[in-house]
């Protein structure tokens, strides 16, 4: 071994850098992937921490564990947290893991500026959460923060939320460039637009929803930096403003943001259905324009979140209507997954049980969605915990069991070893019970008439209170086992195969490379030719 | 816990043994005191019992997919992948179900928002945190406070049926006539709600809207603000009584009444010990919220008052914020809300309070110098 040949040897290392510095530095997909998911679980133990707190005060009628004012904050960064801290940087751990290997490309189109639209993240919830050491208090204004609780009364750190808010924004912003810049770009040859994955599919899209509504909140909290530092009224009715300004603004940005929850899910529960049903996804086209109309619809449907605002009734009914089109396109989604499990060979893996679970506890969630956007009904279901039932059953067993799903999905070909097939069946079914005990009798104390958002309740709802209290409780203990299973597995893991689930190499490029997954993967284009079941 | 086991099996009892409203009584919506809220009564069972039935359908579709399809050994997977004919026949079907829903939505809807003046109007205003009513033609009105005490609340006493959801002063209104509300809010947006009369408004800061009930039957409805407006947002409770047309009539000449023997009040003498007593009151119903029990409020927000240069020795500026609030914080004018009297007693109770007095002028104010701050402005 001479000399030469080491520095020779050194020059084409293509493993990554060591050290910190790895990380802070890395412009690689997969790496920047995994600090993504990492950083979303443990925003998911915070925000869970505060749900837990939420929780413990309503375990029982009367004042318990914190002040009606805490509670609010609580109630606040919780929403914060698990929005824009869990869910949307999870799907982008995934898009940014996933894409290049599911579309054959060797990287992100812009790694410098994937680099840097994770790495602004953390310094924005480091922002936000600092808040709880500042005099006032953090945000107590509701993660939908209407003017003006959220301007003239708030405490004085909304403005540290502001900015934490406009960094969370232009992350987004940079991710979703990169994420169509990387689809529009870098396909494999013969790739074309209806033969990319369905979770390539749910991502462009996502991303230009992200694109087309971020900048909108950024006009909302930028409007309500001017009304509190530099005299302006937008939202001040005392100064000729307009309260319902903000929140029409808010939602036409907050409707299109619950879909961004949600369509990377669908993408993600098609191929593990696929997957796991040994079959080809039914009605692939019929998907993708699924996908395509709920986007579009997502933009017209806002003010049904503003149904006891005083509209006109023909903006009632118009907002009416429209809301209830986006059950169409939903109702093929599940349609289709279930005639994609049809006459298949299904088995029951842990990622293909979370698919299950999300397909029919997210019916139950889009059924209540059905219910809420009837106007008049609406009257009577607006701002109760029907509404809290209703959000958390396509948020929690929705996007949030989705999530579950693919990281049990793709875990093997990340690291290479395979997680506890028990321990995660134990995980599933923890999740599965817990979340409905803590979700379902919502449903109850919100038509009996209990108010979202209060800390303390009449005693008619304090029996189904207890139950949903230890439900969350044990949901969130279920998410612990989670952790234990991630870490044993990377740690101590048996080997997975290269194709890791039975028949999964003909279904996606990411199944042809080796478990792990090479630091660099593709930097020449696979062929199409490869997947048998590429239709 | 006990009683969480003990209402699942009742909820399991509730759905196998019948479907009498009777045991649905803690899972389900009221149907209301009006025939507007019982029309969305309606309305929801009917959405409600279609999506049941779609729900059980894909349910059920599912299990028996996930069961007959398992997979078994040498049975091979189907490979088609698309029909058309079948993926256009359920979106129609979707379609024609959201067709039937859209109907009766659309109807009850028209009916909710029949907007025609009321027999009698009530002014609504949302403050942080209490319900001000006003009865517009005959010129009087009132606050309503939760009425529950900090001891049950704290756990300190037991909590009883209204526990959270019974105030000072409810609103009174007659049956058989149409009674109309006009929703209003001070500060921040707060929400009326009472389920009874499926009525939700929004009371938003610098706009009216309106909402309107006709009771049959006198009777107490009770609500809940439904807006998140700060920190007590969960302690703003609506209490409305129904009461006959000559109950009714009775209820407000006993308003104006009182409302000319309060004026009377400001030219009487008043001693200091007697301001005292009703400053205190006053200061507990009103300004411990954000103030505290012991005058120190919570900083920086709600400033304390002990000590503080204005109530020690300014005895102007404490009397303007009190009539005028100060802008841009949370304190609100109290000039509306309370009496000259309750007014000059709690002014003269903060000053003389803990310790205020002892370090400060402990000026009084009597309740002709409100009388006259209020006569200069006009």
């Amino acid at each position: 071994m001479s000399a030469v040949i080491d520095s020779h040897h050194d020059d084409h290392h293509h493993g990554p850098a060591k050290g910190f510095s790895r990380w802070l530095y890395t412009t690689n997909h997969k790496d920047i992937g995994s600090m993504y998911l990492w950083f979303s679980l443990v925003m998911l133990f915070i925000g869970g921490a505060m749900a837990m707190v939420i929780r413990a005060e309503l375990f029982e009628p009367g004042s318990q564990i914190v002040s009606p004012e805490f509670y609010n904050q609580m109630v606040t960064n919780h929403g914060l947290i698990m929005v824009f801290g869990v869910i949307m940087p999870a799907f982008v751990g995934f898009a940014n893991w996933m894409i290049p290997m599911q579309i054959g490309a060797p990287d992100m189109a812009l790694p410098r500026l994937n680099n840097l639209s994770f790495w602004i993240l953390p310094v924005a919830f480091g922002i936000l959460l600092s808040t709880f050491f500042m005099e006032g208090g953090a945000p107590n204004f509701g993660w939908t923060f209407y003017a003006p609780l959220s301007t003239e009364y708030a405490p004085p750190t909304v403005t540290f939320f502001i900015f934490s808010v406009h960094i969370m924004g232009a992350s987004s912003i940079m991710g979703s460039i990169n994420i169509i810049t990387t689809i529009l770009n870098m396909r494999a040859p013969g790739m074309t637009l209806m033969k990319m994955p369905l979770f390539v599919w749910s991502w462009f899209i996502t991303a230009y929803l992200l694109i087309a509504v971020m900048p909108v909140l950024a006009g909302a909290v930028t409007m309500m930096l001017m009304d509190i530092h530099a005299g302006t009224s937008f939202f001040k009715a005392g100064g000729g403003g307009d309260p319902v300004l903000f929140q029409h603004i808010f939602w036409f940005f907050g409707h299109p943001e619950v879909y961004i929850m949600i369509l990377p899910a669908f993408g993600i529960v098609s191929h593990i259905i696929e997957t796991f049903s040994r079959k080809p996804i039914f009605g692939y086209s019929s998907m993708v324009y699924a996908i395509a109309s709920i986007a579009l619809l997502s933009f017209v449907v806002w003010a049904h979140h503003m149904f006891t605002v005083g509209m006109p009734i023909a903006g009632e009914l118009f907002f009416m209507y429209s809301t209830m089109l986006i059950a169409i396109p939903t109702g093929v989604k599940v349609f289709n997954w279930l005639s994609t499990m049809f006459k298949g060979s299904l088995t029951f893996e842990t990622p293909m049980l979370f698919a299950i679970a999300f397909v029919a506890l997210f019916t139950i969630g889009g059924l209540s969605g059905i219910m809420l956007a009837i106007a008049p009904a609406d009257f009577q279901y607006h701002d109760t915990y029907f509404v809290v039932a209703h959000f958390h059953y396509v948020l929690v067993p929705g996007a949030l069991f989705s999530l579950l799903a693919a990281a049990y999905y793709w875990i093997p070909k990340w690291t290479g070893k395979m997680y506890d097939e028990t321990l995660g069946k134990v995980h599933f079914w923890m999740s599965f019970i817990s979340v409905n005990l803590t979700f379902f009798p919502m449903h109850f104390v919100g038509l009996a008439g209990m108010p979202r958002r209060i800390p303390d309740y009449a005693m008619q709802f304090a029996d189904w209170n207890m139950m949903v209290s230890v439900g969350a409780f044990l949901f969130g203990i279920s998410q612990l086992l989670f952790l234990f299973i991630v870490l044993k597995c990377i740690y101590n893991g048996k080997a997975a195969t290269t194709e890791v689930w039975e028949g999964a190499k003909d279904r996606g490029f990411e199944w042809t490379v080796d478990s792990p997954a090479p630091y660099h993967t593709f930097s020449s284009p696979p062929s199409m030719e490869s997947l048998k079941s590429s239709s | 816990m006990f009683r969480a086991i003990k209402y699942s099996l009742s909820l399991v009892a509730a759905l196998t043994a019948n479907f009498s409203f009777g045991a649905w009584d803690d899972l389900n919506m009221s149907p209301g005191a009006t025939q507007l809220s019982q029309e969305i009564f309606g309305l929801h069972m009917t959405v409600f019992y279609v999506c049941l039935a779609i729900g059980i359908a894909v349910l059920l579709a599912m299990a028996f997919i996930l069961f007959k399809y398992r997979k078994k050994e040498g049975v091979k997977p189907a490979d088609f992948d698309d029909s058309t004919a079948l993926e256009i026949t359920w979106t129609v079907l979707f379609a024609l179900i959201l067709i039937v829903l859209a109907v009766p939505a659309t109807s009850v809807m028209i009916k909710a928002y029949d907007d025609q003046e009321g027999d009698i109007n009530i002014l609504i205003t949302g403050h942080q945190w209490k319900w001000q009513y006003e009865y517009i033609e005959d010129e009087v009105g009132f606050f309503s406070n939760l009425s529950t005490s900090l001891d049950k609340r704290n756990n300190l006493a037991p909590k009883d049926e209204n526990y959270l959801l019974e105030v000072d002063e409810p609103l009174v209104i007659p049956t058989n006539t149409r009674v109309r509300f006009l929703i209003t809010a001070n500060d921040v947006i707060h929400s009326w709600w009472v389920p009874d009369f499926a009525i939700k408004q929004d009371a938003i800061p610098g706009f009216v809207n309106t909402g309107w009930t006709y009771v049959n039957e006198p009777g107490v409805f009770r609500g809940q603000c439904t807006e998140l407006c700060g920190q007590y947002h969960g302690y703003m409770p609506i209490v409305v009584k129904a009461v006959s047309p000559e109950e009714y009539s009775t209820f407000i000449n006993d308003k104006k009444q009182a409302k000319i023997q309060q004026a009377l009040l400001t030219e009487k003498l008043w001693s200091t010990s007697e301001l005292m007593e009703i400053g205190e009151a006053t200061y507990q119903k009103n300004c411990v919220a954000c103030h505290q029990v012991g005058g120190r409020g919570i900083p920086p927000v709600f400033p304390s008052l002990v000590g503080s240069e204005i109530v020690m020795r300014n005895k102007a500026r404490h009397i303007e914020i009190l009539m005028e609030g100060v802008q841009g914080a949370a304190m609100a004018s109290y000039a509306e809300q309370l009496t000259e009297v309750e007014i000059a007693a709690v002014i003269t109770y903060t000053r003389q309070a803990w310790g205020n007095a002892e370090t400060g002028d402990g000026k009084i104010v009597i309740p002709k110098e409100i009388l006259d701050y209020k006569n200069n402005k006009l």
